[in-house]
């Protein structure tokens, strides 16, 4: 003889105290509960939160001053029964706490923590009527459910959106191509090379050619560890792509465990031309582009 | 659309404007090999600066231009062809395979006088250092 969420059916069965103005009835007498006892409330959360060794990274006043507006903003959503409000201030928090090192599982922790708190009060208060008990708790658990459930998807939306950020920003910094001599270009390669930073260098290279107006290019992949035939071909494609804009390219620092793949896979590496190491790839562009270094005693003639 | 064709000593130029229809490209190697003989050209110089796409059939074009005019005695240049052009032509696998490319005007020029240096000094054989 239980309704529970906010259908209304009308079978005869059911008490007539279980209709939908009833569970609105619970829910404000529940919310006004929550807001009468809200500062010994938040205390006891608070002490649960400590006992349960979660935001460490926080200071207390700091744990305090959230804690004081996730409390309001808690018993605001079960009060309105809409979660707007709660999910753009759980983003809000997130964006907060996010670089203070906060994690995750610290964030569930503590709103299920205020959940727990907040139902014991409920219990103390309407142990000797086990039927009202119930009754409250069908119109609490849902609606507490659905809280800790908007706070956890908001936390760790906001952490995903700065992993992004993150990852484009790394990109960016890693790829830059450098003028060594005039008309010759260096790109050193770092790092790992996904199929999106493979092409986001290769406009890079093609746009500083053109620019620049390189003749050569060295490419340098010492700093690369692996390639898989995608990559490769990424690589292949940058050569192909730079002669069309009339560039020799060089690639330099190929590693055994690299060479062995390109052989491997079958690449077409006829039009790539490669040297050991960097400082080979350098001389090998400054022959081609027809300079010549010599120590200074060579030039200076003797008297 | 024609596209004018520039006689510069023994090279000659043929600077695209705009997009060219199959047709508009056919009748430019047509009249470019017409010329090459003609004048007795050394170099030919395809300036596709202007092109912002090329499909497989310009590609096609321009190979047998340098074909062509090589079978006549003459180097052809590509030059100018946009980055993004370049990278679209490298993932669509059409290439200029065997044409020789430089980046701009300037340096096609640069390429074919170095061509041709190499060429005579080859006939004439090298000149001992004095």
């Amino acid at each position: 003889m239980v309704a529970k969420g906010k259908e209304s059916p009308a079978p005869a069965q059911l008490d007539p105290q279980t209709t939908l103005e009833s569970t609105a009835v619970l829910l404000r007498e529940l919310v006004a509960h929550l807001r009468q006892n809200r500062t010994q409330l938040r205390e006891e959360w608070a002490r649960r939160i400590t006992r349960a060794q979660l935001l460490t990274a926080m200071t207390e006043e700091e744990i305090f001053a959230e804690a004081t507006s996730v409390y309001d903003n808690y018993v605001e959503a079960l009060e309105t029964g809409t979660f707007e409000a709660l999910q753009a201030y759980a983003r809000n928090l997130s964006e907060r706490i996010i670089p203070r090192g906060v994690e995750t599982h610290e964030v569930v922790g503590i709103v299920l923590l205020l959940r727990d708190v907040l139902a014991r009060s409920l219990f103390g208060k309407y142990h000797e009527d086990f039927d009202k008990l119930n009754r409250i708790l069908d119109a609490y658990e849902p609606a507490a459910n659905r809280i800790a459930n908007t706070v956890a998807v908001g936390f760790v939306q906001e952490r995903e959106r700065i992993i992004r950020q993150q990852q484009e920003a790394i990109r960016e910094l890693s790829t830059p191509v450098l003028q060594v001599r005039e008309r010759l270009l260096i790109l050193p390669i770092i790092g790992v090379i996904d199929p999106q930073r493979a092409r986001q260098l290769t406009e890079q290279l093609l746009r500083a050619i053109r620019t620049n107006r390189a003749k050569v290019v060295v490419i340098d992949i010492t700093g690369v560890a692996a390639m898989d035939s995608n990559v490769a071909n990424h690589l292949v494609q940058t050569v192909e792509a730079s002669r069309l804009l009339g560039a020799t390219v060089i690639v330099t620092g190929l590693s055994p465990e690299i060479a062995q793949t390109l052989v491997t896979i079958g690449v077409d590496l006829s039009e790539m031309a490669t040297v050991g190491d960097l400082q080979g790839g350098i001389e090998e562009a400054e022959r081609l582009l027809g300079y010549k270094v010599l120590p200074l005693e060579e030039v200076t003639p003797k008297a | 659309m024609e596209v004018p064709i520039l006689k510069q000593g023994h090279y000659l130029i043929a600077s695209i404007q705009s997009a060219l229809t199959d047709a508009d490209l056919s009748q430019l190697r047509e009249a470019l090999i017409e010329r090459v003989g003609k004048y007795r050209s050394r170099g030919v110089i395809v300036d596709v600066t202007a092109l912002d796409v090329m499909d497989s059939f310009a590609v096609r074009t321009l190979r047998d231009i340098a074909h062509m005019a090589r079978l006549r005695g003459a180097e052809t240049v590509i030059v100018g062809i946009q980055p993004e052009v370049a990278f679209a032509m490298v993932q669509l696998g059409l290439t200029l395979k065997g044409v020789s490319t430089a980046l701009d005007l300037e340096e096609g020029l640069a390429f074919l006088d170095r061509q041709a240096r190499e060429r005579s000094e080859r006939v004439q054989g090298r000149n001992p250092r004095g």
